[in-house]
């Protein structure tokens, strides 16, 4: 299953390192990344692969979700179809 | 590939303009709980409903964490109640609302719907017992909702049921005085009343649907309002437009979640409500989006058209987004849970006169009026009749949802909490309609009704 992260929040040093190790340690798959920074709000989108993901899905929305608290940043995981259904027919 | 513009387009949609799921409902069939001995009727139902929703609320949850979609409500729906109790030899159904309400609160769900009699052509024993249980099984319990459908195209209205409604509403207000009359707000009076709505308070699941179904109410005002705000003072093929692409984007998420719980609930599909339920919250109000196509305020002269236009233009939309469309499906006009609503009766621009033409063009009827408390029960029914007759008549369905709150008087605030949200006081026209219901009978079904 492919998922959807989102990062909003002002732009700082660190944001993608940050984020990619919390997915490298669960054992999932970035496919494709994109990020935008207008007047100081970074915005990053990656797709992600949960195929070999090593904990429950879950689990890595709540580590993601703490790792964005801490750096002052909104991150959330969403399941890809929530997108392909709204914007895809 | 997705673009990072859809992404952020649905980010902003569940973030900053309210769109969620209302309520994921489970409609239950009880008919197999039938018994001669009350307790074993009631034990059956807890048993059939414990068992069939014994994990709504937990897929409800992961669904929400998954698809990062907040679904506000889980529900439950069960066969009309009278017809299950009828085979039992009791007097008093209180004790079976007493019983759903306890399964409810086991399952942690929201509201569970079907303490309901379906009276439309005349009553049954079981059909008398319930309505007259209604208003000690509501003040009692928390969880319970009861429906009464007193009136169908096909049959015309029950009018001994039309003036035995406007009792029944009084006497729960009265029971329930300490809290606005807060029974209030869990009855609902139909005219032609969908078997398969996910909506509370009206929510029962018919005859004629399968053992267990899930139905998905979507909910999502304030992403119409938001779309809207981008063609300011473009034409009306335009708004029905954006209006359309709104819709058909709300109920594809409605769809999927309703697949995903389907799935894993291994209950099939039944339908996606295409009903725009507001909520109290600031944003998220249907008398807004009327507002931003130009009125100053709901209620002045234009809303039925924007309403009309709004509530076809949803419907359009969302039809193609979903494989099974049902239940209501239209616009939902409450008073107390939409602010701009709620503000639109405080600024006297909103009459009880202009809700109930608005519901020409609408579902679902009068829904959630606070009226004076010392409105007579026969002033309720000829409101209720009223109703009826525009349901009726218009081949459609009607409801009143009427709370006459003891000891208020217009102008008064009744504060309900939650989803129910804030109810003014609205005042009612003074003249007395009691010959007029005291006459009782059937008021035959339209001509319209003679199709074959």
């Amino acid at each position: 299953m492919n998922a959807v992260v989102t990062v909003l929040g002002k732009d700082k040093v660190g944001i993608i390192a940050g984020i990619s190790r919390i997915l490298s340690q669960a054992n999932v798959n970035i496919l494709d990344i994109t990020q935008t920074t207008m007047q100081d709000l970074f915005t990053m989108t990656m797709l992600t692969d949960m195929t070999d993901a090593n904990i429950a899905f879950s689990e890595l929305s709540d580590s993601l979700e703490a790792a964005g608290r801490d750096m002052g940043l909104y991150v959330k995981i969403q399941h890809e179809d929530i997108f392909n259904t709204m914007h895809r027919i | 590939m997705l673009t990072e513009y859809e992404i952020l387009e649905t980010y902003k949609m569940i973030h900053e303009e309210n769109l969620d799921v209302r309520t994921i409902t489970m409609g239950i069939s009880l008919r197999e709980c039938c018994d001669a001995n009350g307790d074993s009727c009631r034990r059956k139902i807890y048993d059939k409903i414990m068992k069939s929703a014994q994990d709504l609320v937990k897929v409800g949850r992961d669904i929400e964490k998954e698809y990062g979609v907040p679904i506000i409500n889980k529900r439950v729906s069960v066969t009309p109640l009278a017809l299950v109790a009828e085979s039992c030899g009791d007097e008093d159904y209180v004790e079976f609302a007493k019983t759903l309400d306890k399964a409810a609160n086991e399952l942690g769900i929201d509201f569970i719907g079907g303490f309901s009699a379906l009276v439309h052509k005349g009553y049954t024993p079981g059909d008398r017992r319930l309505i007259s249980s209604i208003p000690e099984a509501l003040a009692t319990t928390k969880k319970v909702c009861s429906s009464v459908n007193v009136a169908t195209t096909k049959a015309g209205i029950n009018m001994d049921a039309v003036s035995q409604m406007g009792d029944v509403v009084k006497s729960a207000a009265e029971l329930t005085a300490g809290t606005g009359g807060m029974a209030c707000a869990k009855l609902v009076v139909f005219a032609n009343a969908p078997e398969d709505n996910p909506f509370m308070a009206g929510a029962f699941h018919g005859i004629g649907e399968p053992d267990c179904q899930i139905n998905v109410g979507i909910s999502g005002p304030g992403v119409v309002k938001c779309a809207l705000e981008k063609v300011k003072g473009a034409d009306f093929s335009t708004v029905a437009e954006v209006i359309k692409k709104t819709a058909f984007k709300i109920t594809r998420m409605g769809q999927l979640v309703a697949q995903e719980a389907s799935k894993r609930l291994n209950v099939p599909f039944g339908i996606v409500d295409l009903s725009l339920a507001p909520t109290p919250a600031v944003g998220d109000s249907v008398a807004y989006i009327l507002e931003e196509m130009g009125l100053e305020k709901c209620g002045t002269h234009g809303t039925i058209a924007a309403l009309a236009l709004l509530n076809d233009a949803v419907k359009k939309g969302g039809i193609m987004a979903s494989s099974q469309v049902g239940g209501l499906s239209g616009a939902f006009i409450p008073v107390s849970e939409d602010a701009g609503m709620i503000d639109a009766v405080q600024k006297g621009a909103l009459s009880i006169e202009k809700l109930e033409a608005m519901t020409c063009v609408c579902s679902v009827g009068l829904d959630m009026i606070v009226v004076p408390g010392d409105t007579t029960a026969d002033t309720i029914s000829a409101i209720i009749a009223d109703e009826m007759a525009i349901g009726m008549v218009n081949n459609k369905t009607t409801a009143v949802r009427i709370i006459p709150a003891p000891g208020k008087v217009a102008g008064d605030v009744v504060e309900f909490g939650g989803l129910l949200g804030t109810g003014p006081v609205m005042s009612l026209n003074r003249f007395a309609s009691s010959d007029f219901i005291r006459r009782g009978g059937r008021i035959p079904a339209p001509i319209i009704s003679l199709r074959n």
